[in-house]
C-alpha cells in the first residue's frame, strides 16, 4: 500500500515508522524545515519538505497513486483541506483525518472525509467506561454496529440470583456468551440458573450496558 | 433585517463589517483574538464573539442558524474554506464566501461550489492593468 502522511509531529512520525515496519510504501510530508531535517535523519528519504495543503506538493509526491492519505497535523482546517484535495483532485480512495476538536469529528465527516480519529474522544470514552460502569469490564468494542462485549459479575443483591436465564428480563439486543462460575466454564442456555459471583460475558448494544449492569450488579448491592 | 456573520476581524473583515452595519445589516463578527475588535468603531452595534470560526459553538452563538450571509475573511485559507463549507453544508446558509490567498486552491474551492475571492489574483491583475499599455 502507498500511504501518504501529512504532518510530522509525534503522531505522524510514529505512524510512519509502524507502516514502514509492516512493509508499506510511506511518504511523510512536513512543512517546517527544522522538523523536516530532524525527521529525515530518523527516517531517511521518505520524508518530504512541503506544505501538504498545496496542490503542488501533493502532485510532487504522486498523490494520485496513493491508496490512503492520512492528515495528522494539529489543525482541523488543514486536515480537512488535505483530505478534500486528496479525494477530489487526486481520487484517493481513502482519506483519514485526525481531529483535534472533538465536535469537529461530525463536521469533517459531513464534509467528505472518510474517517476521523479524535484522541480526546478516545481517551474520554475510555475514562467514561472506567468511571460510569465500574462493575463492567469492557472486553471488546465494535465500532460498526454499536456493539460491545462486556464482563459483569452478578452481585449478591441482584434480582437475577436464583433465577434461570429465560426468566430474567434482559435488555434488548443482549446475548449471554459465556458464564464463569469458580473454575467452571458454562455456555449458558435458557435453563441455566444464575448465582451470585457468576461472571457473565455478554454481547450487547452499547446503549444497553447500563441497564444490564443495573440488572446483574445493581448500585447499592454488594 | 438581513443578518451577516463575518469570521476574521482583520483589516478586511473589520472594513466589511463596518460597511454592512452602516448599510443596515445585523452583523456579528468572530475573531480568535479579542484584541482584533479594536479595529471596529466603538459604536459598532453588532455582536463581537471571541472564538474560532471552525467551532460550531462560536458559529451558533453568532447566530448562524438565522444568518443570510457568512463571509470567511481570516488570513488562513484553510480556516476560511472550512468555515464556508460548514456554513453552507451544515447550517444551510444561503450565501457564503471564502477569502483564499492561494490561486490554485481558490480554483479548487470554486469547483466545490464555494464562491471564493482570491486577493492574489485580483491584486496582480490590478497592478498589471495599471502599467502603461504595451510596456510588459
Amino acid at each position: 500500500m502507498y500511504v501518504i502522511i501529512v504532518g510530522g509531529g509525534k503522531v505522524g512520525l510514529n505512524l510512519a515508522k509502524e507502516l514502514l515496519r509492516d512493509g508499506h510504501e510511506v511518504l511523510l510530508i512536513e512543512k517546517n524545515k527544522n522538523r523536516w531535517a530532524m525527521l529525515e535523519r530518523d527516517l531517511g528519504e521518505v520524508v518530504f519538505l512541503g506544505d501538504g495543503c498545496e496542490m503542488r506538493t501533493l502532485q510532487e509526491v504522486g498523490c494520485s497513486r496513493a491508496d490512503v492519505v492520512v492528515a495528522v497535523t494539529g489543525h482541523d482546517e488543514d486536515n480537512l483541506t488535505i483530505c478534500q484535495l486528496a479525494k477530489r483532485k487526486f481520487n484517493v480512495p481513502r482519506t483519514i483525518a485526525r481531529v483535534n476538536m472533538p465536535q469537529n469529528e461530525y463536521v469533517l465527516k459531513a464534509l467528505g472525509v472518510d474517517d476521523t480519529i479524535c484522541g480526546t474522544r478516545i481517551i474520554y470514552d475510555l475514562i467514561k467506561q472506567e468511571i460510569e460502569v465500574d462493575q463492567v469490564h469492557h472486553l471488546a468494542t465494535f465500532k460498526e454496529g454499536g456493539l460491545d462485549i462486556v464482563e459483569i459479575t452478578v452481585s449478591e443483591g441482584s434480582p437475577v440470583v436464583g433465577k434461570s436465564v429465560k426468566d430474567i428480563n434482559l435488555p434488548p439486543r443482549c446475548l449471554f456468551l459465556s458464564l464463569v462460575r469458580g473454575n467452571e466454564f458454562i455456555v449458558p442456555t435458557g435453563d441455566t440458573m444464575l448465582e451470585s459471583g457468576d461472571t457473565i460475558i455478554s454481547l450487547i448494544d452499547r446503549q444497553e450496558v447500563g441497564r444490564l449492569r443495573e440488572l446483574l450488579a445493581p448500585r447499592g448491592g454488594k | 433585517m438581513k443578518k451577516a456573520i463575518i469570521v476574521g476581524c482583520g483589516r478586511v473583515g473589520s472594513m466589511v463589517a463596518q460597511s454592512l452595519s452602516q448599510g443596515g445589516w445585523d452583523v456579528a463578527v468572530i475573531d480568535k483574538d479579542p484584541d482584533a475588535f479594536r479595529r471596529l468603531p466603538e459604536d459598532f452595534p453588532g455582536k463581537r464573539i471571541a472564538g474560532i470560526g471552525i467551532d460550531m459553538e462560536a458559529l451558533r452563538s453568532a447566530g448562524i442558524e438565522e444568518a443570510d450571509v457568512v463571509l470567511a475573511l481570516t488570513n488562513g485559507d484553510n480556516t476560511n474554506a472550512m468555515v464556508a463549507q460548514m456554513a453552507r453544508d451544515i447550517f444551510k446558509v444561503p450565501f457564503v464566501l471564502a477569502r483564499i490567498n492561494d490561486p490554485l486552491r481558490a480554483d479548487t474551492y470554486l469547483e466545490l461550489g464555494i464562491p471564493t475571492v482570491c486577493q492574489t489574483t485580483i491584486i496582480s491583475n490590478i497592478i498589471l492593468d495599471k502599467l502603461p499599455k504595451g510596456e510588459y
